[in-house]
This record gives structure tokens, sequence and C-alpha cells, in this order.
């Protein structure tokens, strides 16, 4: 009788090992991730809000009239990840297809906060020309099961010019 | 080396350009360590920025750019314009950065 209850406290322990424990693992680390993911927007908005807003342009080329005094390329980059939950999420999604909102948030925020990193390294910069964004899956953790992170990059040309009626700068 | 004018322009905005020396490159493979690796999993967990990793590129990176400038600065050049990045994954757990632009001498 005695080993039968040592059996079943087992097989008890056994379910709660392989089926609550994942189920408690979800909870918690969604939990957290959804705590960081309102905390990074919130961050990002504020930011947004305070920073200095510098005009990022696709374009080549700049108003020829403006006198250029400084100019040099400037790049940012983050690299962030989903937590557990979102992640199975996403892969619920993979059944019956649409769109994965987790994966669309990831991406908003990763190229917003690239985007003000990218400002704060170019504080006096007038306008960032060439602009562009790149985004590469990069952190496969635990091989092709992993859904890793992206990484994201921002780089562009930051120029900054001379105020109205002034000479030109000297050339070396 | 490092005085280098780097643009992402076809030419260096307020300056002219006297010379072009051809492409240059840099690259350099990279592959995760351990310790971030695993720190990498665990916050792959509750998601949010690996900040172990946005490090990791960016020295990487910075690594490639150097190296192209060497190059362009052993041809007598002052400047690499049109640099673009560019990033693939060579092996399970190893990129590639790669950084390439026209060397060239302005006045």
């Amino acid at each position: 009788m005695d080993t039968t209850t040592t059996q079943g406290q087992l097989d008890l322990a056994f379910v709660l090992l392989f089926y609550a424990l994942p189920l408690v693992g979800l909870v918690v680390f969604g939990g957290v991730g959804i705590i960081t993911e309102r905390r990074h927007y919130a961050s990002i908005r504020q930011r947004e809000q305070t920073g200095r807003r510098i005009p990022m342009v696709p374009v080549r080329t700049h108003d020829p009239d403006q006198v250029v005094v400084e100019s040099r390329l400037v790049s940012a980059s983050v690299v962030i990840s989903l937590d557990y939950f979102k992640r199975f999420l996403a892969s619920l999604r993979n059944i019956f297809g649409g769109r994965v909102r987790s994966y669309e948030t990831l991406m908003d925020r990763a190229r917003r906060e690239v985007i003000l990193r990218l400002q704060a390294q170019c504080p006096n910069a007038d306008m960032v020309l060439n602009f562009r964004l790149e985004t590469s899956s990069i952190a496969n953790t635990r091989g092709k099961k992993g859904a890793g992170g992206v990484e994201v990059l921002a780089y562009g040309t930051m120029v900054r010019f001379a105020a109205p009626g002034t000479t030109p700068p000297p050339l070396h | 080396m490092n005085d280098l004018l780097l643009t992402n322009l076809e030419t260096v905005p307020g300056r002219r350009i006297i010379e072009h020396y051809g492409l240059v490159s840099g690259s350099t493979v990279r592959a995760k360590n351990v310790g971030r690796d695993i720190a990498a999993s665990l916050k792959n967990l509750v998601g949010g920025e690996l900040k172990g990793y946005t490090e990791l590129l960016a020295e990487a990176r910075n690594e490639a750019v150097l190296r192209m400038n060497a190059q362009a600065a052993a041809m007598g050049a002052n400047a690499v314009v049109n640099v673009r990045f560019s990033t693939s994954s060579v092996a399970q757990g190893a990129a590639e950065l790669y950084v390439y632009g026209t060397a060239v001498r302005v006045e």
C-alpha cells in the first residue's frame, strides 16, 4: 500500500513537471514579457516626444544653396527578441495563418528604438540623408527551433548646414 | 585611419571628389560566445533587447569598418563614399558582417 502511494505521487510529480511547468513558464515569462514591452513602449513614446526631431530622408541630395559644414556616416542597431508566451502564440498562428501581431509589435519597437538611437548619435545634425533601415534575423539560440531575435540596423549620412549668410568652411 | 570621411552618398556633401580609387571592403565573421549565448537564451524567455548581441554586432561592424578604412588609407584615399553594410549568416551561430564602398580623394 505504501508503494502505491509513492507511485501515485511520482505520477503526479511527473504530470506536474511535464504539463504544468511549461504552463507556469508561459504565464510567468509572458507576464514579464508584457511588462517589458509596456516599459519599452513608454520609454519610446517619451523619447519620441521630448527628443529633437531630425528629418531622416531616403533621398541622396540636399538643397545646393545650403553650405555643409559637417557630414559623416552614422549608424545604430538593436537586437531584440520575443518572449516565450508570444513566441508560443506566433507558433499557433503558424497553423492557421493570418496576422502575427506579436511580431508586428516587435518589429515596430525595434525600428522606433533604432531611429531614436540614431538621432541620439547626431544631436546637432540638420538632416540625415540616404537613411536606410535593414533587418536581419540573428539570434537562433536553439538551432532551427528557437525563433530568436531580429537585428535592425539604421544608417545614413548626417549633415550639418552653416547658418545662413556665413562663408563656406575651408576645405582641406 | 580613423579620420577618413565616410558617407553612404555618392558624393561627400560640400566637397568635390578629385580622384577615385575603386572598391574597398572589410569583413569579419563572428560567432556568439557561450556566455553571451546563455545570457541571451535566458533573455529570450522574457523578450526584450538582447544587449549582449547588440554590442557584439556593433563591435564586429566597427571592426569591419576599420578594415575597410585601412584598405582605403593604404590607397591614399581620404574618404569612402557609397558605404553599404550587409549581414549574412555563414554558419549556425556565426554571422558575417561586411561593409564596402568606393575609396576616393576629396579636396
